[in-house]
């Protein structure tokens, strides 16, 4: 038992074949699909609302996806701790800043990185609430229903993913 | 009834961090909470993406359609249209790209010590209420544009899922069998 724990990295597919079962779980228990993407509309929805105090909800998108902690923001929260036990118990925790493609392209230079990220998470998140949903929403909970728009979706944040990585890294 | 924990949030809010913790283990065990992994695959140099979220919806869509059968689960359809899918498609993509990690991978790799997802989910949540601030503008044009017309497969084809999910395993299974004799 103790050595699934520390093996530095799965098999895909066995790791792939856990998150089948934990959709059947959250369709189950909790009546609703894996995904994360929301959950970061809701936290900024959650610290915009600190700043405009006693004023009233003047956005519809807030009233579609109200701002607060539900299963999903605990969601994204687990992850942050199981992916933490699952580096710690494998002895592979390290605190790093550039990845090592990343600094072969462009140097190891943190501040660099740092933009690269929060510009990325920006269109990310953006493209997210525009597509409906990201990578585990549409891409693994789609289609997993075999819901059209969630097939023809992933097809496009591929596409967009592989152009935008040949665009980086050149074509080689 | 599965209903009266559905109604139960703090149970909701329980179960959503145990089945947090356990898609953290399994991304992070994957190797998909990697920004080299991600890049990889979006190069086409590492496949193991692909291989993970194929193996997910293999599994996942015979549990889910019993489940379904059943009743003891629904479907959640997310019905979208062409500027959905090709616009949100393609800007999604090029975040993908630009960041090297997703919604739920960013979060992994931050517990597993990449820093540089920390800036990621800053990103992500701008981005999000950059979204919300012109949703006013776009909810009655744009993003109706041309709405998908059907749900799923098996609705637009007219048969049972119980027909369809047999030859979609086929499928699958084939296709892993050629990606591994490809040695990707």
């Amino acid at each position: 038992m103790l050595e699934i724990l520390t093996a530095e990295q799965w098999s895909p597919y066995i790791a792939g074949a856990g998150i089948g079962v934990l959709s059947w779980i959250s369709f189950a228990f909790a009546d609703k699909p894996l995904g994360c993407s929301t959950s970061y509309l809701r936290a900024f929805g959650m610290i915009r609302g600190t700043f405009k105090k006693g004023k009233r909800e003047d956005n519809p998108y807030y009233e579609k996806f109200v701002p607060g902690i539900d299963w999903q923001v605990m969601l994204v929260l687990g992850i942050i701790i199981g992916a933490f036990i699952s580096a710690w118990t494998s002895g592979i925790f390290a605190i790093s800043m550039v990845p090592d493609m990343f600094a072969v392209r462009f140097g190891d230079n943190a501040l660099l990185r740092a933009l690269f990220a929060a510009a990325g998470g920006i269109l990310l998140g953006f493209g997210a609430r525009f597509a409906g949903g990201c990578t585990s929403g549409h891409g693994i909970s789609g289609i997993t229903q075999m819901n059209i728009t969630s097939i023809l979706t992933v097809v496009f944040m591929f596409a967009g993913g592989i152009a935008t990585a040949f665009v980086i890294y050149g074509v080689t | 009834m599965l209903s009266d924990y559905h109604k139960n949030r703090t149970f909701q809010l329980i179960l959503g961090l145990i089945t947090g913790i356990a898609f953290g283990i399994f991304l992070q065990k994957g190797g998909v909470t990697y920004y080299d992994v991600i890049l990889g695959q979006l190069l086409l140099t590492d496949f193991t993406v692909v291989k993970l979220m194929v193996t997910a919806i293999l599994v996942g869509m015979p549990g889910v359609y019993l489940l379904i059968h059943l009743k003891h689960a629904k479907l959640h359809i997310n019905i979208g249209s062409v500027s959905t899918i090709v616009i949100g498609g393609l800007i999604f993509g090029a975040g993908f790209a630009v960041l090297g990690l997703c919604p739920g991978t960013v979060a992994g790799a931050l517990g597993q010590g990449s820093l540089d997802a920390f800036f990621g989910i800053i990103g992500i949540m701008l981005g999000a209420g950059l979204f919300a601030l012109i949703y006013p503008k776009i909810k009655e044009n744009l993003l109706i544009y041309k709405k998908m017309s059907y749900t799923t497969v098996p609705e637009m084809l007219g048969i049972k899922p119980a027909y369809l999910i047999p030859v979609i395993l086929i499928l699958g299974a084939g296709f892993i069998y050629v990606l591994e004799n490809l040695g990707l």
